[in-house]
Formats: C-alpha cells, structure tokens, sequence
C-alpha cells in the first residue's frame, strides 16, 4: 500500500511542478530575451511580471473556442492533445535525484524506473511529430498543411542523427535505464560521459544539442511555425486552450531535451567536483550571494518598487541559502539542485539562441541534418566504439 | 476545394493565374496560395498570389492597391503649401525625402533661391532620414530571416532619430519641416548637441549589427544567390536604388544630379556586383556609414543665416514683423488665405530617396493649385521585379527576396 500511496504523491508533485515550470519558463524566456533586446519584458502583472503565467493562462481559457469549418473535427481536436500528451510521458522516466528516505521508505526522485527508459523517449518523442503533422493536415488551411509537412520531415531526419548522438554515451554507460545512465557517471566532472575517458563525448553531445534544438522546433530550427512565411506554421488555425496544448508541448519538449542532455552527458545529478572540496556549499554561497545582490539593490533602487520587492526577494534567497546549510535538506536538496541548475543551463541556451541566430531555409535544414549531422555522429560512434573496445 | 461554397472564393478563384496550357501532358497539381494583404511580412499590405510546386514557387504574382489613397488627385485640391503634408505620407519612412522633392520641384517652378543654411539642414535631415529608413529596413529584413533581436536594436537607434525630429518639428513621422521657400522652422535650439550625440554612437551600433549578421554562416546563407536579378533586367523594369547599386551600376542622383548643395560634400557610393539579397545588405549597411559621413559634414561645416529664401510672396513673415508692419500682415493675409500662384509650366525633379529614385512631376497652370502632381514612387519601379526575381525558388527565398526591396506600399499605391 506505501508503495502506491508514494507513487501518487511522487506523481502528483511531479506533474504539479512540471506544469508550473512549464508556464513559467515562459516568463523566463520572455524576461531574458527582452533584456537580450533592451526592453523590460512583462512587468505589468505581479512585481516583475512574476504572475503574467497566471494571467496568460487565464486569457487563454477564456478565449472563445473556434474551429474552422471545413476542418476535419475529429483529427482537429485529436491532435493537440496527441502533442501535449506525447510530450509530457516522457518526464515519467526522467530521474531528478538520488536515493531519498520518505517516512522511513528509501525511495528514488523519480516516477519509475524502465530499462528501456531511453528508448521510451526515443519513441514518445517520435510519436510527439503525429500531433503536429496532424494539426496541420486537419486544419485545412495552406499555412498551416506547409508547416505540418516542414516539421514532420525536419523531425524525421533529425531523428537519425539524435539516436547516433545518443548511442556514443550508451556504449559508455552500457545500459538504457536513465538511473544507471547517471549512476556510471557519478564523481566529478571528469566522470561525465562529456569528459570520460577513453573516449569523451563532447561531439556527440554538439550533435545532440544541435538536433534537440531542431527536434523541439526551436530557432534557428524553427521553420515549421516561420511566423514570417508561414504565418503561425502548422497551430494557425488554433485558438485558445487547443493553442495553449501545442504551446505546452514545445516548453515541455524543451525540458525532456534539457533533462536527457544532463542525463546522458552531464552527469546527472552529481555535482561539478566532489564534496571533499566542499561542492556542498555551493547552493548556499550561490543563492546568498543572490540575496545579497538583492538586498544591495533594495537599499539603492534603481525603479521605485525595487524598495520592497527587492529586499523581499533578499530575504528569501537568503533564507533558502540557509535551508542548504542544514544536513536533512542536504540530503534531499542538493542532487536536486545540481540537476535543476544543469537543466536550467542548458534552458538558458536554448533562449539564448533564439535571440541571437536567423533561420534556416528548408533545404539547408534538411542539407545540414543529412549531409553535415548524420556522417559526424556516425563516424563519432565509430570512434567511441574502438576506443571503448580498445581499452576495456 | 471547389465542393465547398466559401463566398468570395469564386472570384479568387477567377483572379488566379491560368497556368501555361501549350503542354499537352497531365500537369502536376499545384497549390495556389495568397500571401498576404494580411501576412506578418509582406511589409504592409502587398498581395502575393503564389503558385506552389511543394515549397517550389513556380509563379508569382504581385497584386497592389491595398493602400491607394488617392493623394495624386488631393494634390490638385490643396494649395501648394498645404500640398507638402500630403508628400509625408506617401512614403511614410522617408517622410522627409518627400518632402524635400515636392519641394525642390515647385521651388524650380517659382525660381526661389534657397539660401545655403536651409540647404545644409536639409543634407543633414534627409541623410538622417536615409538612416531611418534603412533602420526600419534592417530590422524588418532581419526578423524576416528570423534574427529578432537585430530588429530592436535598429528601433533603438530609430527612436533616437524620431526624437531628433520631434525636436526639430514637434512631429516623429509626418514631419513636414520642409516648406517650399525653406524650412518650416528655425532649427530648434541645441540640435547641434543632439545630432553629435547621436552620430558619436551611430557607427558603433552599426559594427554590433554587422557583428549580428556579415559573418553569419546561417544569415550568409539565407540571402547569398538569392533574389538574383540581372542588372539589364533591373533597368528594363524601373528598378532603382541600393538594388540597382548592387548589381554593379554606380547611379545615384545625389552624385549625378546633385541637388540641394550635396555636390560640397565628400561621400561614396557603395557599389557591390553580385546582385543578390547579401549584397544588397551590404550596400544598404555601406550606406548608412556614408550618411553618417554626410552628417558629421553638415554638422561641421553648417553656414549660418536665415532658414527660408527671400521671398516675402512665399513664406510666410516673422511674426513679430507681422504684429508691427503693414506689408508682412498683407503678405500673412494673402499666404494663409489664398496660397500663393506659382508661374505656369512644368518641371521634373528627381532626388535619391533611401529606397531609390523619387520623381515628382508638377503642372501648374498659374493658379495657387497644382494642375497636376505625378509622383514617381521607387517602391513601384522595384516591387515590378517581383515575379522574375522569385520565380523557381523557395517560399522563404520570397521573403528574403521581397524584403531585400525594401518597399513601402504607401509609395507603391499612393
């Protein structure tokens, strides 16, 4: 009965938090690209936008429902939930710690453990094209019939070179369950499959990124909704919560990419160096030098409500600095926080690209994934399986 | 489609291109698709009837007139004053080179010498507007290929110039500062300050563009062989402008017809050869550095006197002179009410506005009113290159393609 009373808990956390990074990485990304811009992002609902979310989710419930007349009604409404769904299975088998005690049952942060969890996402991630492909047949409307069509052929053949990327690091690990994936790389940084020796995946994970970004249809790779050839790409017809679907599952997707690059490559949630040099206090000198940061701009605000919000800001990085001090929260917390800190990095970069880099034509993108992706990661798996079978 | 009865969709239909019917084999079924007049990059309101081979396009046809307004024949109900309002809005992101040309023509016609201060002003106002205009441009051609943030970095600096207008005008836009006769105002005080300013950062901000894009393997890919039209092509068509100068011929009318004392300044024309997108970006980019020449000269060098020509007929008096003598409240009187008559005859006048040659052709029949006011937009000579120029690419070599022309359809309509 535990068992099954901590698998819902674990599930309901899970989902709850996923859900609620999912709306705010939203924010996240417009704050970061407007400074990357010059301009200040949201700011209007909440101090510094904070429940913009909140106000988004709220519009887009409230937006009327249209669906076009001569769309195909069945395959319409099937399709943004095939991509919602699609993408939000794969966190089922993300694991985001290390082996914790919950009311005296050890127990592991994460759903459920397969061995074939890897494939798992291969495949549901796959299955994710169907929704877009689909979205873009059923709504009858060219725009929307160009975009299915690009995404599916650019998730198609960006598919090739993901799985090659992602069979270098395998012959590293020698398993397919994300748990032991993390637990052949735990140590340092030079554990990682990134920096392992005899064979260091640093091609292979420059293939999977670049192909995760191509996978989650984001820039430079983001030629299916081409705002400014396609109009919206293949969700145009959509509105309201059924827009909000495909939205989620592009954030969503962007998380599973961020988490199984941190799995594969980046060693889980084992920190940077060990904790003999005191990679345990990292947490709380980084989230007090935060509250600091705060605090110093609450005594000299630069705007007029950086007087309050600032300092209540201070107080509270600070006091979380102080939780990570204490030795049960260690326990839990801090596996957690070299994850979530590796995922965000790897977020951030996705955000950070898409302020800087122009498009690809369609033919480039297609061009770049058969002709310049795919014999890299081939001759890269080559290489790692000699050098591996060399030295073992 | 044809089961479904979409009203209106007939006639779309009808208005649709015949394909080429000489082949007697089962032609492969192809898409038609509108782009536009609503379409997020079509730079306002221009219709693209596209026929697609998949993503291929195998023709194209521009379809404009969202956006007539009909300012030609309101030219010949105003007086010619009150005429210089209508030129802002023509081509609404180079209001003041407009402005400039109307101006130019009808001064021609009435025989005004415009004295040398005004002149000046006028250099530095239409560079700065040339700046303007390829800002917009910059911005617009970068968020078209995909590059969003280069967009806001060109609105900042534009901002910066919209103020400096605001200065000068109390208008960011629709400026009308130029006046038949000289200047609408004296130019305000402190602008040399606000000018240098601004030119001190401008070139920075044009290496961090540079910095965005020049080298960018996937910018350089986007747009380098796309859009190629060869230059006899160009000519045959009317194209004008960067395009022009980037196919390889060195015309621009600030060099071979100056006007408006531009022959006493020291500038370049940057020409390219290759005639593609990347080589238009690279005249365009050239050409903000030498506008920012241009107003570094004016801005040293500016003579000093009076701002509008010595002709109490045409301009209107101070008006403290108004307040306290007979004559300049009769002239104020008769300007204000009547307008002032302007020799019969015609004139053409052309001068190099940022998107290419703009002509304005007046007719006066020595009334107060034009008889008749032509306009010779750039935007319509370049936007006839559209379907030889896109024919056999891509959809998204259009969009390079189109916002390579850098079109206003203010200019393209009127």
């Amino acid at each position: 009965m535990n068992f099954f009373l901590l698998s819902v808990i674990k599930a309901a956390v899970v989902a709850f938090v996923l859900l609620t990074t999912l709306a705010y990485l939203q924010w996240v990304e417009r704050k970061v690209i407007a400074h990357i811009q010059v301009r200040l992002g949201p700011s209007r609902v909440g101090p510094h936008g904070l429940l913009q979310p909140l106000a988004d989710v709220i519009k887009l419930i409230t937006k009327e429902d249209l669906i076009p007349p001569y769309a195909n009604k069945f395959v319409y409404l099937l399709a943004p939930f095939l991509a919602v769904t699609m993408s939000l299975i794969s966190i089922s088998v993300i694991p985001f710690g290390a082996e914790i005690q919950v009311f005296g049952q050890p127990t592991w942060m994460q759903l459920t453990d397969l061995n074939v969890g890897l494939l798992l996402i291969l495949a549901v991630s796959s299955m994710g094209v169907y929704g877009v492909a689909l979205a873009g047949w059923a709504s009858n409307n060219k725009y929307s019939l160009l975009g299915g069509l690009r995404s599916s052929a650019q998730m198609i053949s960006y598919e090739l070179p993901l799985s090659l990327a992602v069979a270098s690091p395998l012959l590293l690990s020698n398993t397919l369950s994300l748990r032991q994936l993390v637990q052949t790389q735990a140590g340092s940084i030079l554990h990682w499959n990134i920096l392992r020796l005899p064979a260091p995946q640093i091609v292979s994970f420059i293939v999977f990124m670049i192909a995760g970004f191509a996978e989650t249809n984001r820039v430079p790779f983001d030629l299916p909704e081409a705002e400014n050839e396609l109009v919206a790409g293949f969700h145009t017809e959509y509105s309201s919560m059924k827009f909000a679907a495909f939205f989620m599952a592009e954030y969503s997707n962007m998380v599973t990419v961020a988490c199984v690059t941190v799995i594969l490559f980046l060693g889980g949630w084992y920190p940077l160096f060990a904790v003999a040099w005191g990679s345990n206090y990292v947490p709380a000198l980084l989230f007090g030098l935060a509250g600091a940061v705060c605090l110093f701009f609450g005594l000299n605000p630069v705007r007029k409500r950086d007087r309050i919000t600032m300092p209540v800001f201070g107080v509270i990085f600070l006091g979380i600095a102080a939780a990570f001090l204490l030795a049960p929260v260690q326990a839990i917390f801090i596996p957690l926080f070299w994850f979530l800190a590796k995922v965000g990095l790897i977020l951030f970069t996705f955000i950070w690209v898409r302020g800087t880099l122009p498009r690809f034509r369609y033919d480039q993108l297609m061009h770049f994934a058969w002709k310049v992706l795919f014999p890299v990661a081939l001759v890269n798996l080559l290489v790692t399986g000699l050098l591996v079978a060399w030295f073992s | 489609m044809g089961d479904h009865d979409i009203p209106g969709l007939t006639a779309i239909e009808a208005e649709a291109p015949e394909p080429p019917s000489d082949s007697t084999a089962p032609r492969p079924r192809r898409m038609l698709l509108n782009m536009g007049p609503q379409h997020p990059s079509t730079h306002g309101v221009l219709r693209l009837q596209l026929e697609l081979d998949g993503e291929n396009i195998v023709s194209a046809q521009p379809d404009i007139g969202y956006l007539h307004t009909g300012i030609e024949k309101e030219f010949e109900v105003k007086n010619y004053q009150q005429d210089v309002t209508l030129t802002d809005r023509i081509d609404y992101l180079a209001p003041l080179s407009n402005n400039l040309c109307y101006c130019l023509a009808v001064e021609k016609l009435l025989g005004l010498e415009i004295p040398p201060m005004a002149q000046w002003q006028r250099v530095l106002l239409t560079e700065l507007t040339r700046l303007n205009s390829h800002l917009v441009w910059l911005g617009t051609h970068a968020i078209d290929i995909g590059a969003m943030s280069v967009f806001l970095y060109c609105f900042r600096e534009r901002e910066d110039i919209l103020r400096i207008f605001e200065m000068y005008s109390s208008q960011r836009m629709m400026t009308s500062y130029f006046r038949i006769g000289g200047l609408a105002l004296e130019p305000p005080r402190g602008w040399q300050k606000r000018i240098k300013d601004f030119i001190d950062v401008f070139p920075s901000r044009v290496d961090e563009y540079e910095e965005l894009l020049t080298n960018n393997r996937i910018w350089i890919n986007r747009t380098r062989g796309v859009g190629i039209l060869p230059l006899e092509d160009m000519l045959d068509l009317g194209v004008t402008g960067p395009m022009l100068r980037a196919a390889g011929l060195s015309w621009d009318t600030r060099k071979t017809e100056p006007y408006s004392s531009y022959e006493k300044f020291d500038f370049e024309i940057p020409t390219r050869s290759e005639t593609d997108v990347y080589a238009r970006y690279l005249v365009r980019i050239e050409e903000m550095r030498q506008s920012t020449r241009i107003i570094t000269q004016a801005l040293e060098g500016m003579p000093s006197g009076r701002w509008t020509a010595d002709a109490p007929h045409v301009v209107l008096p101070d008006r403290e002179k108004m307040k306290t003598q007979m004559e300049a409240l009769i002239y104020h009187f008769k300007i204000v009410t009547e307008g002032f008559n302007v020799p019969a005859g015609e004139v053409y006048q052309v001068i190099e506005s940022p998107r290419g040659e703009v002509g304005y052709y007046v007719v006066s029949d020595g009334t107060a009113k034009p008889y008749r006011v032509h306009v010779r937009g750039p935007s319509f000579g370049n936007l006839q290159a559209v379907p030889e120029m896109v024919q056999g690419t891509l959809i998204a070599d259009v969009i390079a393609g189109i916002g390579s022309m850098d079109f206003v359809l203010g200019d393209a309509d009127r």
